[in-house]
């Protein structure tokens, strides 16, 4: 902090030539990092773990099929935003894009979660460390030779993390719905509960937790505030979101679990391959 | 219990070195920096190392250990395997200028860069009342050692020396962040923008929110999950949020 006293400045100037921990005036240490734990496990794990889930989901939004199984859909497919989609009993099936679309409905709305995954504070951690290797691990030099973060075009763009927050709220909303429908049956009558039921109410409790525990939502909430005891509804909220907000790393990766089982259920439902357990 | 453990120290200065390999006694709840002493006291009477209050405090024993950045004098020998090297270097990130002791210049330079606290106007020193849930956060930061060792493990600096004239690093964008949840900071009535500052004079958009400096932190302060995030958060509202700006226009109100 500024205190007032000066101390020498002893240090060379920057000078032009890169270098990181191999600069000129740095200690001469040839090895790019000196640990000795498994420090590659974690981001080689995050990488193979979120590889797998874009293989998946890749393969499930481009599929166009078995993503309707009265009274479950896929959270990859809902809200239908095109006309294209298999009749959805009163779910969210407003094909305001029309007929023109002919693809995979679930294209234009995986944009909006996968935007909001992709900016998030955690998953932009696990891929800048997983894929990019930036650092790998924590003082173990990274591979590259320049370095700008995130103060320029592309990466810049991080900070409408927000915006897809906003979107998130309202597709977490319509999930709710999509779950609340698990309780008809197949014909619309309510007073239903099947396995798919609870596979869906869990997944939604999952998104919901994941996406109300993130860092734009704190801020929004009350860490913008300067003075908290102005504020104590937003002050009593903001605790609520920071509990959450600690376990966010986990709650991204519940999250992304539950939303792949629960097109998956689905799937197996609507193609045949598994009955819906019926409680009542 | 004693036992000999292996150590790898590097011994050098800014014109070159080596990791020289010791043989040294260690006794039961001993930190490192108990074994560098005894380095000096017995093999390796030159070697410098920087050092005061060894109880975690003055933040001045901090080194890199088996490659990891941590404080010499709160790192239990108990930790570390007593049959693998322990291996103790200078941090990395700074220049070297013996043995184990480097210029940290660095961050006293990037100390003087961020504004002051500016005081209240009408408001005299002994005066000041805060709440405490208005102060709490900032608190947090206070807890600070200045040991420096998430400066030393940030990657914008450590890989890259081309940006230490551009980037504060973690410690002290967690200044700006404390300074900036200040609850009678009045920098804004002075024309200090501290939010907009930080993005843009002291290289918030440098940090990738890796976290090592959250990992690396003997206070544990969570400081990306309470520093550096609510500040990008703040820069997005003075800089990429037109509803903040619009809702600021027609409604002020001192938040």
């Amino acid at each position: 902090m500024a205190t007032g006293t000066d101390p020498r400045t002893t240090a060379p100037a920057p000078t032009e030539a890169p270098g990181g921990v191999h600069h000129a005036s740095r200690a001469a240490i040839p090895a790019r990092h000196l640990r000795i734990d498994r420090w590659w496990l974690a981001p080689a794990a995050t990488a193979g773990g979120l590889l797998a889930f874009v293989v998946y989901s890749t393969w499930r939004a481009f599929a166009n099929a078995d993503y309707y199984a009265a009274p479950y859909v896929s959270p990859f497919y809902s809200p239908c935003v095109a006309k294209n989609c298999v009749p959805m009993k009163d779910g969210a099936d407003w094909g305001v894009f029309g007929t023109w679309w002919s693809l995979s409905p679930a294209l234009l709305v995986l944009i909006f979660p996968l935007g909001f995954r992709l900016t998030c504070y955690y998953y932009r951690k696990a891929y800048y460390r997983g894929f990019w290797a930036s650092p790998p691990a924590c003082a173990v030099a990274e591979p590259h030779r320049k370095y700008s973060g995130e103060t320029r075009f592309p990466l810049i763009l991080q900070n409408v993390h927000r915006y897809f927050f906003y979107f998130a709220v309202l597709v977490a909303g319509i999930l709710t719905y999509d779950a609340v429908l698990g309780f008809r049956d197949a014909d619309g009558a309510w007073g239903h509960m099947g396995l798919g039921t609870l596979v869906l109410l869990a997944n939604v409790a999952l998104i919901w937790a994941y996406t109300l525990s993130c860092h734009s939502c704190r801020h929004i909430v009350g860490g913008r505030l300067r003075n908290f005891s102005k504020h104590p509804v937003r002050y009593r909220m903001w605790g609520w979101v920071s509990v959450l907000n600690a376990r966010h790393m986990l709650l991204a990766w519940a999250s992304l679990v539950s939303v792949a089982v629960a097109d998956f259920y689905v799937y197996l439902v609507a193609s045949g391959a598994f009955d819906d357990p019926r409680f009542f | 219990m004693s036992y000999d453990a292996h150590f790898r120290v590097w011994r050098g200065d800014a014109d070159g070195g080596d990791l020289v390999d010791y043989t040294v006694a260690v006794n039961e709840g001993e930190v490192v920096l108990d074994v560098i002493h005894r380095l000096q006291a017995t093999e390796a009477a030159d070697l410098a190392v920087r050092w005061n209050c060894k109880a975690g405090k003055c933040g001045s024993c901090s080194a890199e250990i088996n490659g990891r950045p941590r404080l010499m004098c709160m790192t239990r020998m108990s930790s570390l395997d007593r049959d693998a090297t322990v291996t103790v270097t200078p941090m990395r990130a700074f220049p070297v200028l013996r043995d184990l002791v480097t210029d940290v210049s660095f961050n006293y330079q990037k100390a003087r860069e961020i504004p002051a606290f500016v005081p209240p106007q009408g408001v005299k020193p002994g005066e000041y009342r805060m709440r405490q849930e208005d102060v709490n956060r900032s608190q947090e930061f206070r807890k600070c050692i200045e040991c420096f060792l998430c400066q030393d493990t940030c990657h914008v600096v450590r890989d890259h020396e081309e940006n230490k004239p551009a980037f504060a690093g973690p410690r002290f964008l967690m200044r700006v962040a404390e300074l900036d949840m200040h609850p009678l900071d009045a920098a804004a009535e002075t024309g200090v923008d501290r939010k907009r500052s930080a993005q843009e004079e002291h290289g918030l958009g440098y940090c990738n929110i890796t976290k090592c400096c959250t990992e690396v932190c003997p206070e544990h302060i969570k400081i990306t999950d309470n520093a550096l995030i609510p500040l990008k958060e703040r820069a997005v509202d003075r800089k990429y949020d037109p509803l903040v700006w619009l809702g600021s226009k027609i409604r002020r109100r001192g938040a």
